[in-house]
């Protein structure tokens, strides 16, 4: 189950990130495609270069085949897996996977999206979807997609662990205050915990101010072989550990809507990493509510199952505080554009890079990635580390 | 009792076609026993796919609850929850006849039918209402 030998095979050589927030003009092919462009430039690699590649898209489901058009690139290894906001954290085991069989030798993971400015609303891609991909026993019942599945998961932790939302509330502020030491965060204002709790109500007990942000933006890094990486333009990031689950698509057929499938993909990447949680330096989990953070440190074994209000509280994740989580921003202040996973690998690889400027975790050599799909459906944990760590 | 396999339709369209007739119907496994929701062609905690049909009590117990915000003219605020049945499976369906945010986790409700939009849909209203 655990293949201990891919632990350090690949490591991530370039990052790249293009029409953060808004992106007039531009079409989600575009801004990938310089978001891409960048990557391989930052690896020192030219497109040439890249034979393996991995993307998905929430609208299109052969989007691969135009990014492989718009590229130019003829490659041998492709994987357009799409398992909602995880997917570009699931995308490392294949790609490491077909790295080390030699199937081929620089992967470029990519997404972009202009949600914000697309004249094709969230709203209309949801009614299409609707069609498309049914879901016929909670669709009859409107709840807002994802935003209540969220809330119904809020709600229970609420009630069985008696989190509260001022608890939600410190995880909101905390990546506030990242985003503030971030140039490139989307919403770099004050907030406090009373303005989250002020905020409009959307889905009890979520506010507006509990949920992620709608944005452009569009990211990409390059996967390669450790032999190759050592030599290469930038400092490496080697993969560690990487392991995807999923146990249910809605959140009426999640069995304890308080546990997530992360417990298992957070276990698998651990032990293929060989550390623990408490080795970690940095944490980026995808925020795209505030329960998200809350559930996710939880079930990686942060803290106990039950525990994670109390934890993020007093400023404990935010600068400053005991465990540096969500960097950037996160999805909630940051940068959040329909799909979020790729700008979390994306912020840990610049953190462990150590270019982080001044939102910089000194010293930070172990990073976990942790994605989430659907409506806590998919689950895909990354453990990341310098070459001090191998 | 209405063995799956007999049918000459799947699961879901079984389920709706019931449910238009005013039955609210689910599934339960003939060889682990255990209660299914929603309907599906195997049994997900045995692999059996020898599921037979029949009417749950339709008591059940909230799990969780949530209220979608909406604004007066646009139909006004709506609960949308969790429903654990007796029986065991969980489903969503909305709680009414009181605010959607008097509804409370652990509160016992009643299934009941009505119609919304073009089709029947299982809802809940308090037990003993």
């Amino acid at each position: 189950m655990i293949d201990k030998k891919l632990r350090g095979a690949a490591a991530v050589v370039g990052v790249g990130q293009a029409g953060i927030g808004m992106a007039t003009g531009y079409t989600e092919m575009e801004i990938l495609i310089q978001a891409a462009k960048r990557a391989v430039d930052d690896a020192g690699l030219t497109m040439q270069d890249i034979d393996g590649i991995a993307t998905a898209s929430v609208a299109s489901t052969m989007w691969v085949m135009p990014v492989i058009e718009h590229l130019g690139i003829r490659p041998t290894f492709i994987d357009s897996t799409m398992i909602g906001g995880s997917s570009f954290v699931a995308h490392l085991m294949p790609a490491i996977q077909a790295l080390e069989s030699g199937q081929c030798n620089a992967v470029l993971v990519c997404y972009g999206s202009t949600q914000r400015t697309s004249t094709l609303s969230r709203s209309a891609i949801g009614n299409m979807r609707k069609q498309m991909d049914p879901q016929p026993y909670e669709n009859p019942y409107n709840p807002l997609s994802p935003l209540s599945s969220y809330a119904l998961a809020a709600a229970r932790h609420m009630h069985q662990y008696g989190t509260t939302r001022e608890n939600l509330a410190e995880v909101a502020v905390a990546a506030r205050k990242w985003a503030q030491l971030n140039p490139e965060a989307t919403m770099r204002d004050p907030l406090s915990i009373e303005d989250v709790l002020s905020s409009k109500m959307v889905s009890d007990p979520l506010t507006v101010r509990d949920c992620c942000l709608v944005t452009d933006g569009a990211g990409a890094f390059v996967l390669v072989r450790a032999d190759r990486a050592k030599n290469m333009k930038q400092k490496p990031v080697y993969v560690l550990g990487n392991s995807t689950a999923c146990w249910n698509r809605q959140i009426s057929s999640m069995h304890d809507l308080t546990v997530t499938a992360a417990q298992q993909s957070g276990k698998i990447a651990f032990e293929m990493a060989q550390v623990k949680p408490a080795d970690i330096d940095v944490v980026e989990v995808y925020d795209a509510f505030t329960i998200n953070t809350i559930l996710f440190l939880e079930d990686l074994g942060f803290c106990k199952k039950g525990e994670g209000g109390a934890f993020v509280s007093n400023g404990n994740i935010a600068p400053g505080g005991i465990l540096p989580v969500n960097t950037n921003g996160g999805g909630l202040s940051c940068v959040h554009p329909g799909m979020y996973g790729i700008f979390i690998l994306i912020e840990a690889v610049r953190q462990l890079r150590g270019s982080c400027g001044e939102r910089q975790v000194n010293g930070a050599q172990l990073a976990v990635v942790h994605g989430n799909g659907g409506t806590l459906s998919s689950q895909s944990t990354a453990i990341l580390g310098t070459a001090e760590t191998l | 009792m209405t063995q799956n396999k007999s049918l000459s339709v799947g699961a879901e369209k079984h389920y709706h076609d019931q449910l238009a007739q005013g039955n609210f119907l689910i599934q339960r496994c003939n060889d682990c026993s255990k209660s299914i929701f929603f309907p599906r062609m195997v049994c997900p905690h045995c692999g059996s796919d020898e599921l037979e049909w029949y009417a749950p009590s339709g008591k059940g117990t909230v799990y969780s609850t949530t209220v979608v915000r909406r604004k007066p003219e646009a139909g006004g605020d709506y609960n949308v929850a969790l429903i654990d049945l007796d029986e065991g499976p969980r489903m969503m369906g909305h709680v009414e006849g009181i605010e959607p945010d008097a509804v409370k986790i652990g509160q016992k409700v009643q299934a009941g039918i009505r119609q919304s939009a073009d089709q029947n849909i299982v809802i809940f209203t308090p037990a003993g209402a």
